[in-house]
């Protein structure tokens, strides 16, 4: 098995890709802009709901719950699915996923196919093999339409092209599209996505879908969205094929009672969502004639075998902890090299690989704690940030110079002795740095600090100093 | 309408000469100075001796103190921050009331070292680190809720912002009580900084690590303090305000940075020096 999550293995370090993003006026004007909006729709929505505390701690109760007997369930899911005429599929990695789906497409002889809220698939690296096997894949939710079209990444794993302005969709719209008159207003360019994908949805036979939730009680599928693009996939093609991570189980049908509440409401700050399709297997007379689940692990159950970091998967996929994180809003989602970006990806993304790879990105937060705060099922992704730089360091990945830092530093904290002897060092120390009374430049490790801030010499007497002269003079 | 005059309470109890013996018994307070503010920031440490002192209790100060192992776990050197939770234990093991007047600090030992306890596999630590936990209080937190005061007769005749720190905020819940104490300093004009929640970008070793985002977030904190037009900007943190101040001194903004006990010291005879 061996586990990919889209391009991360390969991506740049987190600091090298932000570096870049940072000096991006245009994105992060856009990323700025979107992110208020959603976030300040959110906290209006939340404040309405008197239960939300008690929604939150359901959601993760229900998760846990689900992912401490996730083999049952899974099966089920997969008997129930079965009964009700689907088939299910299991994929240990993105390669088998990949395969399987290819598979299908190939024994009906088709050549296109239409997809819809899939990020899963954009882990498996889904659209470069359905073009290797010679199927072209249309994305029709409009944001993955714009990021398709742009030839671009996702950015967010909501609002995957967030980092756009209205500006850019019209010109990349205007190319792609080959509409050299297309208007200016939003109107015009829904419009024009319309037009474009009617013909998808009217004429190609076969599409692919995510799930937000897979109820293993009933063998449904739950996919929630804005647009209705995606009802249209769901019921127009002949076949659907449906990928969705192991992890979207939840066991009763019931339960979307709680997460059909703190989805909307976190996600894009709705109180529902515009669109809730969920379908059993297939009916005769309507919808689509079969109906495939792939189940996919792809380095899931590496994350589930970690006690302190497993409710990574109690994850919905809202992207409330990026609209919240303050270092996801300096630099958009591109600067994660994942699919998944912001503080759920910082903790995912590695951990998914099982460490081998993305090993900056648990270093990618001040961990100011925004994104536990609004988490909808509460992961405490500031605990798992850390924990996950334990791992990274005690498995020997840690820069060589920061070890030796950390060495010297904890032998000098372990007693008052070695520390008043370090304090005394660092007076002399700073001592040719020290101008007018303020350092301004500082070498190795530290002058990332005074690239961009001042620092305050360390005062000629530290405070036990002080306190052991107080404590001999007289007191009054 | 009794309730009406509990606001006023404290200046009349002040005025009065009461203070101390109306609003709270001497209390024997053992200083945890932090090896941050030890080394960097000693006059945070006389400003909280200070105004401890002046509302009558007596404080203790350990020299055997050290650290509490934050940044050392906070960048995945777990295991060296095992001896330092262990020392730290030791030293404060048989004191009542702990003053720590640094927000990530308390929010280090309160929310890892139950954790690191638990990992030690050792039920004597487990233990120590259960019985330590309701003793430990950062320093806004210990004049609130412990000592029971808002006024502590302080004189500032400047204009203040105040940063509210996120370990103030989402980890120790400090709500409104760094602005509570504020609002009585006689002389202080406080300004709402916009945006307040936001992180500053310090986070510890994050500063150095990502420094472009790092930078990119003190800058965004800086156009907030700068648009108060205030003359201070405070925190109950120095982590905090060595990050906003390193960034106001690089830009010759000429605004001070000053820890709240700093303010809170000061009286009509001078600050802290
Ligand atoms: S980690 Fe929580 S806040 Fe972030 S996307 Fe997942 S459910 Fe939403």
């Amino acid at each position: 098995m061996s586990v990919r999550v889209g391009e991360a293995a390969t991506a740049p370090e987190f600091p090298v890709a932000a570096k870049k993003l940072v000096s991006n006026a245009q994105i992060r004007q856009n990323v700025r802009r979107a992110t208020d909006i959603i976030r300040n729709k959110r906290a209006r929505v939340v404040e309405e709901v008197d239960d939300w505390e008690q929604l939150r701690r359901a959601g993760h109760e229900i998760k846990e719950h689900v992912l401490r007997h996730l083999d049952f369930y899974l099966q089920q899911f997969e008997a129930a699915c079965t009964r009700a005429g689907g088939v299910v599929h299991w994929a240990s990695d993105a390669a088998e996923a990949n395969r399987i789906i290819v598979d299908l497409i190939r024994a009906h002889e088709a050549t296109e196919v239409i997809k819809v809220k899939t990020m899963t698939s954009d882990e498996i690296r889904l659209n470069p093999a359905l073009q290797a096997a010679g199927i072209t894949p249309y994305e029709t939710d409009l944001a993955d339409l714009i990021v398709q079209l742009g030839e671009d990444q996702p950015s967010h794993i909501v609002v995957p092209a967030l980092h756009r302005n209205r500006m850019e969709i019209r010109r990349i719209f205007s190319e792609k599209m080959n509409l050299p008159e297309l208007g200016y207003e939003p109107e015009d360019l829904t419009a024009a996505a319309r037009a474009y994908l009617r013909e998808k949805f009217l004429r190609v036979p076969i599409a692919i879908s995510g799930g937000n939730f897979a109820i293993a009680e009933t063998g449904s599928v739950c996919v929630v969205e804005s647009e209705g693009n995606g009802r249209m996939c769901l019921s127009l093609p002949r076949v659907l094929i449906t990928l969705i991570g192991i992890e979207k189980i939840i066991p009763k049908f019931r339960d979307l009672e709680v997460f059909l509440q703190l989805l909307p409401r976190s996600a894009t700050g709705e109180r529902m969502n515009p669109y809730n399709s969920i379908w059993t297997g297939v009916s005769p007379g309507s919808g689509p004639r079969e109906f495939h689940v792939v189940l996919l692990d792809n380095g899931r159950t590496n994350v589930l075998a970690d006690d302190f970091s497993r409710e990574t998967l109690d994850c919905i996929r809202c992207g409330a902890c990026l609209n919240a994180c303050p270092v996801y809003r300096q630099t958009g989602g591109h600067a994660y090299g994942s699919v998944y970006a912001g503080p759920i990806g910082a903790i995912l993304t590695p951990q998914l690989q099982a460490m081998q790879h993305s090993q900056s990105l648990p270093y990618a937060s001040s961990l100011c704690g925004a994104c536990y705060e609004v988490c909808p099922v509460k992961i405490n992704i500031p605990e798992i940030l850390v924990h996950l730089r334990g791992r990274v360091v005690e498995e020997g990945h840690a820069p060589i110079v920061e070890r030796l830092a950390m060495k010297a530093a904890g032998y000098a904290l372990e007693t008052p002795e070695r520390l008043s002897l370090a304090q005394k060092a660092a007076r002399i120390a700073q001592i040719p740095f020290t101008h007018d009374g303020v350092i301004r430049r500082l070498p190795g490790m530290l002058a990332g600090w005074t690239a961009v801030r001042d620092l305050a010499p360390i005062p000629k007497q530290s405070f036990r100093e002080w306190w052991a002269k107080r404590q001999k003079e007289p007191r009054l | 309408m009794a309730w009406a005059l509990v606001p006023a309470a404290p200046r009349l109890i002040s005025a009065l000469g009461l203070r101390r013996l109306v609003l709270s018994r001497p209390v024997h307070i053992s200083l945890f100075i932090t090896c941050y503010n030890d080394t960097l920031f000693p006059r945070t440490g006389r400003a909280v001796v200070a105004v401890l002192e002046r509302l009558g209790h007596t404080i203790e100060f350990r020299q055997a103190q050290t650290c509490c192992g934050q940044m050392h776990y906070n960048t995945g050197y777990q295991a060296e921050a095992m001896p330092l939770m262990r020392h730290f234990l030791e030293v404060f093991r048989d004191d009542e009331t702990i003053c720590i007047p640094s927000s990530s600090c308390v929010a280090m030992i309160r929310d890892h070292y139950p954790k690191m306890a638990a990992a030690s596999g050792d039920s004597a630590v487990a233990r120590a680190v259960e019985k330590l936990l309701p003793r430990i209080f950062e320093f806004s937190e210990l004049l609130v809720d412990k000592l029971g005061v808002i006024d502590v007769g302080a004189f500032f005749p400047h204009s203040v912002t105040l940063h509210p720190s996120c370990h103030s905020l989402r980890s120790l819940h400090l709500g409104d009580k760094p602005e509570r104490l504020l609002k009585q300093v006689r002389g202080l004009t406080l300004i709402d900084l916009p945006e307040a929640t936001e992180c500053c970008g310090f986070g510890g070793t994050f500063a150095i690590k990502n420094v472009e985002v790092s930078a990119a977030m003190l800058s965004d904190k800086l156009r907030c303090v700068l648009g108060t037009r205030a003359e201070v900007c405070t925190a109950a943190d120095n982590s905090c305000l060595m990050h906003i101040w390193g960034g106001l001194s690089r830009q010759r903004t000429g605004v001070r940075c000053l820890h709240l006990a700093e303010i809170l010291a000061s009286t009509e005879a001078g600050e802290v020096s």
